[in-house]
């Protein structure tokens, strides 16, 4: 049975029409064509998947589409604002906290999240924040970096 | 008006299959350099591991009437970063700023035919080539510039793609200019003269990917991310276990779910669906028997078994008399060291899509071979290899787990099967089902040292580990190597994984000589250079200890220090790392881990750090959690909560890593050297701290805890 799920999605409001069960994940990348959210093991071990709704973390394999009616999602397809970078993204970048590309998506947001919370933390704080979203390449230490200079930025540090 | 000249030197054949005007139709306006591959040696290149490489030519890069330079490449971008490594080698040779340069990769039409992207070959094989014909274009370029300003070519200059008369640099024209309206294709006349380091402003210095914004937006297409009208998702029939036959399906209950279709061609059974979860369901739903083979062995036999499968021997190094070695032995030991099967596990699952467009098969697949897979489809499909069309896309890592890409050969079959576009994306279980394993191996080593602390003897049988990275590059007067496989021996597909068998081989070695040097009464550092003559080795140590601030005193009180050294893809690597043991627990971290590389010339060193850092982390996952567990063809790890690879907690506080500078030196490989010592080093340092000697990978809790209770 199709359903008209009614959310904000990246500042705009959206709709999008789905079938009972059908993953966020899914949603997201067949129905609105977003295709910057990952997926890497459909369980929710990998954190290719993360979005944000309503200022949290979601793996977004993990909940059906309708878990978004009425709520904010932001992809990292909303993350930068008409062509600049998020300060996250942008330390991403200066900071080459990535190679293959394919985990960072989800480390973005999920760092995202974390920072929302923490615009401070340590590195102990980073780990226990991400240490659910997996990288193969082996970017980590450099994505820890990169996460505390965006703190700083976004706390108007830097 | 313009004049529109068309000139082809010396370029006799197209590439294989494609018609020459509709090649230069599609390759546009613009200058175009080609190479013929069989020139690849006499241009400095790597030849070692060659395959037959075909003898036509091949695009490398055209300058286009904008100004842009596009770098053909059939190598591809798995997070290695040669996509902006080789970018600097074009900018450099041809004078052009970094961002001029647009890579192509991996596109079967566009690019030179390569053979794939592995073994650390690209900077070493396909380097050379690449710097001669950008050499060649700017020679073109000055020889055009020089008719056009009329000033000779040893008066020209040129800066960021401008050449201008060096006595008067208003007298100046771009490339640009000098492109437009043409079409010059050309070949290489004669081996063109490159750049020397002293003249290097772009190679050798440190840049950033030049792919990060891409990524970090989420715009950076892979396999998985193209959407074509009317795009239907697959799911495939998988056997419960390798070596199941199919007996009957009775695919009614998938079928009768709204929107599903289905394919079949024999056992090959495929749903479709324009939403890919229900594809996924659908597949599950249909009902299936299979005849099961009964497991032969598992995850704990698989070492007896692998002995007794080694059918096939052969000797890779011999010296001296090894009967004589341990008679002037002051201390044999022999050790048995055990790896196991390990998965590639990229965070991208192995994706294709596919489309037939007109008579040609389109795809875009997450493969290291876009031409091997190109060839497979067209073998498998009975298609004229030209009308398979491998297209561009970025690998969600590869690590030699995408090597093998049968979901590209899938995908094309469903999409001829349907007449359909169609998307293919592996499940992890698939992923893990299907992955070419890191294989299980046993290496059975007998040393020996006489009282001096000199090697006398060593004798190594090396089983399903291949030969990789096992060179032993101590002075040893009597020595063997025995590189032993067989037939059959696994119940699973197994390939090449980062650097295949050499971390199993250096585990084995580093791990022995420790023990050797142990025994011997002598410091590690100082019982391998007592014991070396090899000046990389030796130069490649030095700088690594110094870096870490090695000393004779050892490590201070709690920790333990360990080192490895390596030799893989050309490259020397020497690590050195500080571990902390709890020893209630068996639980170990890594503090520190300094890696110093001998590799020649380094294009990009900011790269070729990403690349050490990147072999450390993702190596502590066959150090101390990743484990295929299997009972005969039954894969028991179906997602990453049974295979754990490196997570934050896992990697190093301070990784630090020294590029020996050595511009003059050819460029060695860098992608896979720095995994191959990671679990060596990490053994040697548990034994440091607590006494404890690991023998097997990986070293998990329990292994360690058994170590220190046996120690």
């Amino acid at each position: 049975m199709k359903k008209t799920i009614r959310f904000t999605l990246n500042g705009q409001t959206a709709e999008m029409e789905v079938n009972e069960n059908e993953s966020l994940l899914w949603s997201i990348r067949t129905h609105l064509n977003l295709t910057g959210t990952k997926f890497g093991c459909g369980i929710g071990l990998c954190g290719s998947c993360v979005v944000i709704v309503d200022d949290s973390p979601v793996r977004s394999c993990m909940v059906n589409a309708d878990y978004v009616e009425n709520s904010r999602v932001l992809t990292i397809e909303g993350l930068s604002n008409n062509g600049t970078l998020h300060p996250i993204q942008q330390a991403f970048v200066d900071h080459d906290a990535l190679q293959c590309g394919f985990c960072t998506p989800g480390m973005i947001m999920n760092a995202y999240a974390l920072l929302l919370e923490n615009q401070e933390p340590g590195r102990e704080d980073i780990i226990n924040g991400m240490e659910d979203n997996l990288c193969r390449c082996g970017a980590h230490n450099r994505i820890i970096a990169a996460i505390q200079e965006a703190g700083s930025v976004m706390k108007g540090d830097i | 008006m313009k004049d529109t000249t068309d000139i082809v030197n010396e370029v006799t054949l197209p590439p294989a299959g494609i018609d020459r005007r509709d090649f230069l139709k599609r390759l546009g306006a613009g200058v175009t350099v080609a190479v013929a591959l069989s020139d690849f040696k006499s241009l400095g290149a790597m030849t070692f591991q060659q395959r037959e490489l075909p003898t036509d030519w091949n695009a490398f890069l055209r300058v286009a009437e904008d100004g842009t330079v596009y770098c053909y490449t059939g190598k591809i971008e798995m997070g290695q970063g040669i996509i902006t490594s080789l970018a600097q080698m074009m900018a450099e040779e041809l004078d052009v700023a970094v961002d001029r340069v647009k890579m192509v990769m991996g596109d079967t039409v566009l690019c030179p035919y390569d053979a794939g992207t592995w073994g650390s070959l690209t900077t070493r094989f396909f380097g050379p080539p690449l710097r001669a014909a950008a050499a060649e274009a700017r020679a073109i370029f000055l020889e055009m510039a020089s008719e056009w300003l009329g000033v000779p070519v040893n008066l020209l200059k040129v800066e960021d793609g401008v050449v201008f008369d060096e006595r008067n640099p208003y007298e100046k024209v771009s490339y640009a200019e000098l492109t437009e309206g043409k079409q010059i294709v050309r070949s290489l006349r004669e081996k063109p003269t490159l750049k020397k380091p002293a003249e290097f402003k772009v190679i050798g210095k440190s840049m950033l990917r030049t792919d990060a914004y891409e990524k970090v937006t989420g715009k950076a297409k892979y396999a998985g991310d193209i959407r074509l009208p009317g795009m239907m998702y697959a799911a495939i029939l998988r056997p419960p276990v390798h070596g199941a036959k199919l007996l009957t399906a009775d695919t009614a209950p998938a079928e009768e779910i709204t929107g599903v279709e289905l394919v079949r061609d024999g056992d090959f059974i495929a749903v479709l669906h324009s939403f890919p979860e229900t594809a996924m369901n659908a597949v599950d739903k249909i009902k299936a028997e299979w005849d099961i083979p009964e497991p032969q062995f598992d995850d704990k036999t698989i070492f007896d078994h692998l002995v007794k499968a080694g059918t096939d021997e052969r000797i890779t190094q011999e010296e001296g008399d090894r009967d004589r070695g341990r008679d002037v032995s002051h201390e044999i030991i022999e050790t048995e060291f055990r790896d196991c099967y390990i998965a590639h596990a990229p965070i991208e699952t192995h994706t294709a899509t596919a489309v037939m467009e007109g008579d040609t098969m389109v795809i875009w697949g997450s493969t290291q071979t876009p031409f091997g897979s190109q060839n497979q489809v067209a073998q498998v499909l009975g298609m004229p290899l030209e009308k398979v069309h491998i297209k561009e896309v970025f690998i969600g890592g590869g690590f030699g787990g995408k090597a093998s890409s049968p979901q590209v050969v899938e995908a094309a079959r469903i999409a001829k099967l349907s007449g359909k576009p169609v998307q293919l994306i592996w499940s992890r279980e698939e992923e893990f089902f299907y992955d070419t394993f890191h294989s299980a191996a046993v290496i059975k080593v007998t040393s020996g040292v006489d009282e001096q602390g000199k090697f006398t003897l060593y004798d190594s049988d090396i089983y399903f580990a291949g030969g990789r990275s096992s060179e032993l590059f101590y002075k040893i007067p009597n020595h063997r190597v025995r590189v032993i496989s067989g037939r059959d021996a696994h119940a699973f597909a197994t390939g090449p994984w980062r650097a295949p068998g050499a971390h199993t081989n250096v585990f084995a070695r580093e791990c022995q000589i420790d023990i050797m040097a142990h025994r011997a009464g002598m410091d590690p550092l100082e019982f391998r250079l007592y014991n070396t003559d090899n000046n990389r080795v030796i130069r490649t140590i030095k700088a690594v200890a110094e870096k870490f601030g090695w000393t004779s005193q050892g490590s201070p009180e709690g920790k333990g220090w360990g080192m490895a050294v390596g030799y893989d893809s050309g490259t020397y690597v020497a690590m050195m790392g500080e571990v902390e043991v709890d020893e209630n627990t068996g639980r170990v971290q890594v503090l520190r881990v300094v890696t110093a590389q001998d590799m020649g010339l380094v294009i990009n060193p900011q790269g070729a750090i990403l690349q050490v850092e990147g072999c450390v982390n993702m190596g502590m996952g066959y150090a101390f959690s990743e484990e295929i567990f299997f009972n005969g063809g039954d894969i028991l790890v179906k997602n990453f909560d049974r295979y754990s690879i490196t997570n934050f907690s896992m990697i190093p506080p301070k990784l630090e890593t020294v590029l020996l500078d050595l511009p003059d030196e050819p460029s060695q490989g860098g992608g896979e050297p720095g995994i191959v010592t990671v679990g060596a080093m990490i053994g040697n340092a548990i034994f440091d701290a607590c006494g404890a000697r690991l023998l097997r990978l990986p070293m998990t809790p329990e292994r360690v805890l058994e170590a220190i209770r046996s120690g």
